[in-house]
């Protein structure tokens, strides 16, 4: 009787060691360095870097959402952004903080270049390289590279730089949605005597 | 006889075919001006090769390849050029794009013409590089380069090319016409594509309902190995994906191209350009257009000029615009409207309709999705159309995206088929268009996030080389305050008479100052050598050089005051202790 109670938990024992010596070694061998979820927060951030949400960068502002910030403080990601957010959070999407800025269309940095006097502010700004240019030589905005941030503008001593909306050219134009609007409220052919007598 | 096989769904819409069909290619007159777009391919626009003002010859390169993935475009008549700049391009969206406009001299002067001479006309690399340097790029519609087309990504892979004659779209019969008239081109053209791809066989897809281009094709390949095969007229058979599926029986497998499962289809235009490119030299800068629809008088199939503005074309076959509705390019099913007549036709433009309102109603309300399901009947490429129209329709992207929305052809069978009259194929668009941009968001977003970590990066060993710097510095410093112990040792031993070791051990050591004197003087005559030879080349940066020199200037001075303060120093405490 003891013996086969001695000889269960001994199994068990051996058991748990086992496995415990597997686990052990598992999380050491697969050890994930930092948190997914900030990653997976970054992708979805637009990386603008323009510092709007009140932190420097798009991945501190992931991180600050891991530690439970509001998902509506990045302007330049707008709605979808949020919605992508609060689909991958599984919590409610909420409106922007207008607070932060508001929404808009893709913009780039241009700068005017006969005015630059090459001081080199904006390029110091610029959290993504985007500005060319050495001291007292002009300086211009890198437009496949910019961000649209917005941060070289204040810096520059003599305001020439501008954030300019991008055109649709004949490249990025896509076809426009249909409009939705004809099809609301309307009923079936068939149905519609009953409607009109309703 | 050839088993065929069979595509699902499709559709047959009435062909009004036989309005273009039945009168011989016209040869379309010379227009005012031409207006050439650098781009009418899939892929990066040509480089212009010409500026305003140039005079150019019939066949001259106007643009250039920019890119490997792009086609050159060349002047299709002799004349000069009047400017190079933006302007409307057949495309849906309206928008202007590069093109070159070209004003006739009227005199058709060819320039230099170089078809492939005999001994190279069996090398691929040589045929595929004139092809390529043609100018060649798909016209059945999509404008894809030829010269990739045919360059398959293994050699030997392609084991079937397919020559597709189905056009199966209404109204359009310029391929109908073209075998009629000149099916030994056609047949030319496809004996050189073989030539590249040395394929296991080499079939013609045709539709039924084109017996006297049937006939004219059968009577070219005799004797060349070439089958016709004859297919049931159903829309859209002519899409590569169907024909494909209709002689082979095979799928494209879902994201992939024909030459993975070894087939290679070309249209029937790109055959005829091919051959004229290898054995008359001829660039690509003219094509077979069908006129047609009920606000023509003289509907029919022309040859026009690339870059021809299309109601130069329209007004030829008789346009009364008192009639027309919207003019499309393209076919009822899969064309788009153009918003102005003074585009031009580019390699791609297979049909210009220029329908009456009776003819080309414009689309009624759309009335709610009922769900009758004939829309997922009629999809030629299985895919659940009322579904995608759902998710399109919510915004729901990525749903659509599993739903293989990208494999939709964007045939306009599920629209043609619905009851309620829904624009199924536009919310294909808008939504593929919409997942496309979020990709390129996506790429744009990652190199940001590469630039900013990569500038971070930097910014974080600039702050650890300074901050390294300045602890090498503290630490010299601290050596050097350590250090009096042997600097004032030489004092005691020079004062050793005196017995003196009143030397203060702050004060610095005299072969230290030295050594600093030394290499300020260095570093200043070093800088007014850089100063006067800036000064010869007459730089921008001698001012800058004049300040550094300035700065020595100073720094050797404080070196000898200190040196010699030092000495005195020394001197004073000796003469003091004596």
């Amino acid at each position: 009787m003891w013996m086969s109670i001695l000889i269960a938990v001994g199994a068990l024992v051996l058991l748990a060691m086992v496995f415990g010596a597997l686990l052990g070694y598992a999380s050491e061998r697969f050890r994930v360095e930092g948190n997914p979820l900030v990653d997976q927060i970054d992708a979805l951030l637009p990386q603008t870097q323009c510092g709007q949400c009140g932190f420097p960068g798009c991945r501190p502002y992931a991180q600050s959402i891991v530690d439970g910030d509001a998902i509506n403080k990045c302007p330049p990601g707008g709605e979808s952004t949020i919605q992508a957010l609060a689909d991958l959070l599984d919590v409610e999407p909420q409106p922007l903080d207008a607070e932060h800025g508001e929404e808009h269309p893709r913009r780039v940095a241009v700068i005017r270049e006969d005015e630059c006097i090459g001081c080199t502010k904006c390029i110091q700004a610029c959290p993504v390289d985007a500005i060319l240019g050495a001291a007292r030589h002009m300086h211009t905005v890198i437009e496949s590279e910019c961000t649209g941030c917005d941060l070289c503008v204040d810096p520059c001593p003599v305001d020439c730089i501008d954030m300019v909306e991008l055109a649709t050219d004949i490249h990025s134009w896509r076809w426009d949605r249909p409009d939705a609007s004809p099809m609301t409220g309307q009923v079936i052919a068939s149905d519609r005597s009953t409607e009109a007598r309703a | 006889m050839r088993t065929l096989y069979d595509f699902p769904g499709g559709i047959h819409p009435p062909e009004n075919k036989r309005q273009s069909s039945e009168t011989p290619i016209r040869i379309a007159n010379l227009p005012e001006r031409l207006i050439i777009p650098l781009q009418q391919h899939i892929g990066a626009p040509a480089r212009t090769r010409v500026s305003e003002g140039d005079r150019v010859l019939k066949g001259d390169v106007l643009g250039d390849t920019e890119g490997a993935f792009s086609v050159p475009v060349h002047a299709p008549t002799s004349g000069h050029i009047e400017r190079i700049g933006p302007h409307a391009v057949p495309h849906p969206s309206g928008l202007d794009d590069w093109c070159v406009t070209l004003i006739p001299d009227g005199k058709d002067h060819w320039g230099a013409c170089h078809p492939l001479p005999e001994s190279d006309q069996q090398d691929p690399d040589r045929l595929l590089a004139h092809i390529h340097k043609a100018g060649i790029a798909g016209l059945g519609g999509a404008g894809f380069p030829t010269g990739i087309k045919l360059r398959p990504p293994e050699t030997d892979s392609i084991r079937t090319v397919i020559l597709n004659a189905a056009e199966c779209e209404p109204y359009i019969t310029a391929d109908d016409r073209l075998i009629r008239d000149r099916a030994a081109e056609v047949v030319s053209g496809l004996q050189i594509v073989r030539r590249i791809l040395n394929p296991e066989q080499c079939l013609i897809g045709i539709e039924d309902n084109k017996p006297d281009a049937i006939q004219a094709l059968e009577s070219a390949v005799d004797g060349t190995g070439i089958e016709v095969v004859v297919i049931p007229t159903r829309y859209p058979s002519g899409g590569e994906k169907q024909l494909i599926q209709v002689l082979t029986g095979e799928e494209v497998p879902h994201g992939g191209i024909p030459a993975d499962i070894g087939v290679l289809c070309q249209n029937v235009g790109t055959a005829a350009a091919i051959h004229r490119a290898v054995y008359h030299g001829e660039p690509l800068i003219q094509r077979i257009t069908t006129l047609t629809g009920d606000a023509l008088c003289e509907p029919g199939n022309v040859e026009t000029l690339i870059g021809t503005p299309i109601r130069h074309l329209l007004d030829s076959a008789g346009f009364d615009e008192a009639r027309a509705g919207d003019v499309l390019m393209g076919g009822p099913m899969m064309g788009f409207s153009l918003p102005d007549l003074a585009m031009p036709v580019v390699k791609t433009t297979n049909c210009l309709l220029a329908g009456s309102p009776e003819e080309l109603p414009p689309p009624p309300p759309p009335q709610p999705c009922i769900r009758c399901g004939y829309c997922a009947d009629a999809c030629p490429m299985e895919l659940l159309p009322q579904q995608l129209f759902w998710f399109a329709q919510s915004g729901e992207n990525d749903k659509a995206e599993q739903h293989n929305l990208f494999d939709c052809i964007e045939c306009g069978a599920c629209s043609w088929v619905c009851p309620s009259q829904i624009p199924l194929v536009q919310y294909y668009r808008s939504t593929k268009g919409e997942i496309r941009e979020q990709r390129e968001e996506q790429i744009r977003a990652d190199r940001a996030r590469e630039r900013f970590e990569a500038r971070q990066a930097r910014l974080e060993r600039e702050q650890a080389e300074k901050e390294a710097k300045r602890q090498a510095r503290k630490e010299a410093a601290a050596k050097a305050r350590q250090t009096p112990p042997a600097s004032k040792a030489a004092p005691e031993r020079s004062a050793a008479a005196s017995e003196t070791v009143a030397a203060p051990s702050e004060a610095p050591d005299i072969e230290t100052l030295e050594k600093q004197l030394l290499k300020a003087q260095a570093k200043r005559n070093n800088m007014r050598n850089m100063l006067d030879d800036a000064r010869k080349r007459g730089a921008d940066n001698v001012d800058k050089l004049e300040k550094a020199v300035a700065k020595n200037d100073d720094r050797v001075d404080a070196a000898q005051k200190a040196l010699e303060k030092a000495r005195s120093g020394l001197t004073e405490t000796g003469g003091a202790t004596e």
